[in-house]
């Protein structure tokens, strides 16, 4: 068991610094406090960089996923995690900060949440690389839920009031009800096959699946379990809440819960369909999620069209691309798994941008929320005007945006795998989603100026996140081919192992 | 010269636009469309291919190899002539928007720019991938353009306009993406290449695959064309469109539609196009006529001519699916021929809504009193949008007709599946337009002179200054040489549509006997 630590340098990093960050956020000094974000950043990027070169690890090392496969998922994870961090600097103990500036008051330790807030963004971000690593069904489990736990606590911190508190609760038993379901379907697992090794698991149902066929109960558990899991990803039915919490929690919150958990969720998709059978899947868990994806992103563009806040409206598209994502997870080991980790990567940076412009902009101190708020943005904040462009073209899904790339390569993939009229439906489902991300273009551009003029926020890391997410999404396209190679050969090594 | 700079000196100059003075903001643009005319003007006397069927301009640019995409462009007779259609029409527009664009001019110009460059991408483009980045990219900035600079109504129009070419073209995607996966099938990796897969699509997928592949790229380009009954975008995208966003909307944008029919469809799926010629064309036949009579009881001008568009890109699609050289000989110099009668049309109508701040006929007649030459204009360009013999709109509606007159299934040497009763309904759509041009003429020329106060403030004389006498000359000089002397253009078409209806000889005949056999099973 001990070589399995080699694989996790990143995450015990990531852990310590945890510890860390929770300890110097209570620092006298405002400006070790200050310092808290981009130390957390920073430790990010450097655990993005490690986990890039676990590429190669030996087998024992590795998870049940494949090494190259694990490596990219993580890498990519804690590299748009530093740019989240950045993002929600400034979110916290920000009235706190304001009164010990103007020295109304000292420092109270006990009053200031900063270091806990950044550590528990630490331990979501690890907990959902953790589940790249996964080789037993208690591990992924347990990883899941260390995605999971934090995220409540920074529902309520990241913003002061009631509307924090109830969006973290309805956000909690949902998500309560979702692991019971998750846990469920890991249990018939066990009980099906009779062990909790997902390589075990995985060779018991393919002999069964070769002899007698699979056997209802873990059929059923497979099933459970996915759509337990589907609560990470906010893929229907479990997308009710997302709009609610999305809105309720602050923008780089809400950033964070649309790239963190949606990601564990995808990995965990991918661990669980790999041990149910890779490219080939039983009938039953195809059809579920075929279904899932086409409710996903039917229902999602739906709650979006006729939203007038901008994070109710961006809620809504997030839910729409978790179905897109579930297209391509459901294309396959390979060309498929290839597309949905680019695509996931991306899908990160372009909703990051949005947020983080929705971060970077405030009104008296309080955040700006209404679709109507952001008319005529480019006047004043040019930077961030363009950036909410970039990024709303982005997910649209408009040449040559790097959003474009990743869905022409998401729709190929899912052709070749032989799911055509999914990707007839996701084409109507992107030209239908091309309502309100046009409207979130125009906005910026030619809208009216809302009647009281927005400001910028103190800190200056979300607009600077958003200006370069805009950039990059702008000019990775014409150089993405070297990194989408990469993730090709990477998601290949899945298939090798399968065929073992 | 390479055909690169026909894409990046419009997509820099816009940047530069954009960043430039104000003041400057007019001049440079005015300076990047005539440089781009003018290299336009060199590559295509380089060009080489004019009189064979070879694709010419060939340049490779490699993008995203791993999914199959590239910058490949390339270029035959067809092609280039709508890529020099383009490039006249864009100094026109540009000049033609001095007076009428007072605000944000920066942005208005860098938006036109843009335009451009796409649309040039879409005539260039060797590569699906990029001819779909280009197609879909002229939406932008039309999108702005009607946005920032339209009309009281602009808000729906631009978001009428963008979704319902967004919508058909992600079909379209679909469908092409289904050709590239099952060429990749084949050949074993990504690849774009349009001719690689035109050659693989007409001849490897079956005749369900075929049908289905046409109906989704059918739901792209129809729309643009666009085709009864998905044309209720353009009337109001059309009105409420700034004029140079009209011109260029008339001029180039609806023939990607046609465009993308005569480089995809016809080649690509030609079991599919047999079996659909004749609804396509009875659609075409009722958008001409519908077209026509919607065009008869319109008060706003510009809505007439819109609807007009309508009409005339019927008879743009009936001599396309004819399947004989002259119905696409005739289709392709049409869609030259509109772009520069019905572009004319929009900018005289421009000129005059400058003046007096209305496009209503019944507040608007009798012009000729103050602006002969204004009128002189009118009514020479409503005789070559009517297709009066000896200008240009008469020799391509009556190939387009000949086409499908003689599209019948028993013709020796090009056998069709329209005939006589397509080309005599269509040709109602003549005399239609005859009907609703010359009563517009009549009531916007002659007749008394009513007009409401002109505006004092335009900055223009009553009649036509210079430079709008400028703008329309030279429009006018092709309409009558293209009237005139059709024959220099046409035998340069001729090739390229031969190549394009290889396939059909012999799939016509096998259709007819398929459809007579289908008849006989089920009569008895």
């Amino acid at each position: 068991m001990v070589e399995r630590l080699d694989g996790l340098v990143p995450e015990m990093m990531l852990l310590a610094l945890a510890v860390v960050v929770a300890v110097l956020g209570l620092s006298k000094a405002s400006s070790v406090r200050r310092a808290v974000p981009l130390l957390t950043a920073a430790g990010l990027f450097v655990a993005a960089w490690l986990a890039w070169g676990g590429k190669e690890l030996p087998p024992e090392s590795a998870g049940f996923l494949a090494p190259s496969l694990a490596a990219s998922l993580r890498s990519m994870i804690a590299g748009v995690g530093g740019v989240l961090a950045l993002v929600a600097s400034g979110t916290v103990d920000r009235r706190l900060e304001h009164d010990v500036e103007s020295g109304r008051m000292p420092f109270e330790p006990l009053r200031a949440s900063r270091g806990e807030f950044y550590a528990f963004m630490l331990l979501s971000i690890t907990g959902a690389m953790l589940v790249a690593s996964a080789s037993d069904l208690i591990w992924l489990f347990l990883a899941l839920e260390l995605t999971s736990l934090p995220t409540y606590v920074m529902v309520v911190m990241g913003r002061a009031g009631r509307r924090g508190a109830e969006a973290s609760v309805k956000y909690f038993f949902l998500g309560a009800m979702a692991t019971a379901m998750f846990l469920y379907g890991f249990a018939l697992v066990y009980g099906g096959t009779g062990s909790m090794q997902l390589a075990d698991i995985a060779e018991i149902v393919a002999s069964r699946r070769n002899l007698e066929g699979l056997d209802m109960v873990t059929t059923a558990g497979f099933l459970l379990a996915l759509l337990g899991v589907g609560y990470k990803l906010a893929a229907a039915p479990l997308h009710l809440y997302a709009m609610d919490v999305y809105e309720g929690a602050s923008a780089s919150v809400t950033a964070f819960l649309g790239f963190v958990p949606k990601a564990a969720g995808t990995i965990a998709f991918m661990v669980l369909l790999q041990t149910a059978g890779g490219e080939n899947l039983p009938a039953m868990v195809v059809t579920l999620i075929w279904m899932l994806a086409v409710l996903t992103m039917s229902l999602g563009n739906m709650a979006a069209l006729q939203q007038t806040s901008a994070k109710r409206l961006f809620g809504g598209s997030s839910i729409a691309h978790s179905g897109y994502l579930l297209i391509g997870l459901l294309a396959g080991p390979g060309e498929g798994w290839a597309a949905t980790t680019f695509y996931l990567l991306v899908y990160g940076l372009m909703n990051t941008g949005v947020f983080a412009v929705l971060a970077a902009l405030e009104r008296r101190g309080s955040e700006v929320e209404q679709v109507s708020d952001l008319g005529a943005l480019r006047h004043r904040h040019p930077a961030l005007g363009w950036s909410l462009v970039a990024c709303s073209g982005s997910l649209m899904g408009f040449p040559p945006l790097l959003g474009f790339v990743a869905k022409v390569w998401l729709f190929l993939a899912a052709v070749q795998s032989g799911h055509i009229a999914l990707v007839v439906i996701a084409a109507i489902n992107s030209a239908a989603g091309a309502w309100y991300y046009l409207r979130m273009m125009g906005m910026p551009l030619l809208g009216a100026e809302p009647s009281e003029p927005v400001e910028a926020a103190p800190s200056p890391w979300p607009a600077r996140a958003a200006l370069v997410i805009g950039v990059l999404l702008l000019v990775v396209p014409f150089f993405a081919d070297d990194l989408m190679v990469q993730t090709r050969e990477a998601a290949a090594a899945a298939v090798m192992v399968l065929g073992n | 010269m390479s055909p690169l700079l026909l894409i990046l000196i419009p997509l820099l100059s816009a940047v530069a636009v954009a960043f430039a003075p104000r003041a400057a903001a007019f001049r440079v643009a005015t300076i990047s469309t005539l440089i781009t005319l003018a290299v336009s003007l060199i590559i295509a006397s380089d060009f080489g291919h004019w009189y064979d069927d070879g694709f010419g301009l060939v340049t490779e640019l490699a993008w995203l190899p791993s999914i199959g995409a590239s910058f490949d462009m390339h270029a035959d007779a067809p092609a280039m002539w709508l890529v020099l259609l383009s490039t006249v029409l864009m100094p026109i527009c540009v000049i033609g928007s001095k007076t009428a664009i007072k605000e944000r001019v920066r942005e208005y110009y860098a938006w036109l720019l843009v335009l451009e460059a796409a649309m040039l991408g879409v005539f260039l483009a060797k590569n699906l991938l990029f001819f779909y980045v280009a197609f879909e990219f002229t939406l932008v900035p039309m999108y702005f353009l009607i946005a920032g600079w339209g009309g009281s109504n602009r808000a729906s129009a631009s978001i009428k306009f963008f979704l319902y070419t967004f919508t058909g073209s992600m079909l379209t995607l679909a469908g092409l993406a289904y050709v590239a996966w099952r060429f990749a099938g084949a050949s074993g990796g990504w690849s774009f290449d349009i001719p690689a897969l035109t050659a693989f699509a007409s001849v490897d997928l079956s005749a369900t695959e075929q049908f289905w592949v046409m109906m989704a790229m059918l739901a792209g380009f129809a729309v643009k064309v666009p085709l009864f009954p998905v044309h209720t975008w353009l009337p109001l995208a059309h009105t409420e469109a700034p004029t140079a966003g009209s011109v260029v909307l008339a001029g180039v944008l609806l023939k990607l539609g046609t465009y993308g029919l005569f480089r995809f469809v016809l080649p690509m799926t030609p079991v599919g196009v047999v079996e659909a010629v004749p609804a396509i064309g009875a659609l075409a036949t009722i958008g001409v006529i519908y077209g026509a009579l919607i065009c008869w009881v319109q008060e706003d001008v510009k809505k007439l001519v819109a609807y007009s568009s309508v009409s005339h890109l019927g008879f743009c699609v009936l001599g396309l699916f004819a399947l004989n050289p002259s119905g696409l000989q005739g289709s392709i110099l049409y869609m030259i021929n509109h772009g520069l009668s019905t572009g004319a049309l929009f900018l005289l109508i421009g000129m005059i809504y400058e003046r007096y701040h209305t496009r209503d006929m019944n507040r608007l007649g009798g012009l000729v009193a103050t602006m002969p030459i204004w009128s002189a204009f009118m009514v020479f360009f409503v005789l070559s949008s009517l297709a009066v013999p000896g200008l240009n709109g008469f020799v391509s509606e009556f190939l387009c007709l000949i086409g499908a007159f003689s599209a019948t299934p028993d013709n020796a040497q090009w056998p069709g599946l329209l005939g006589p009763w397509y080309a005599v309904f269509a040709g109602t759509g003549m005399i239609l337009a005859a009907m609703y041009l010359l009563y517009l003429t009549g009531r916007l020329v002659w007749g008394p002179f009513r007009a409401p106060p002109a505006d004092e403030n335009s900055g223009l004389p009553t009649d036509l200054s210079p430079r709008e006498i400028g703008l329309l000359l030279p429009l006018a000089a092709m309409c009558v040489w293209l009237g005139v002397q059709p024959s220099g253009l046409m035998r340069t078409l001729e090739p390229s549509v031969e190549r394009t209806l290889a396939a059909y000889p012999e799939l016509v005949p096998t259709q007819v006997e398929s459809v007579a056999v289908l008849e006989e099973v089920n009569g008895g």
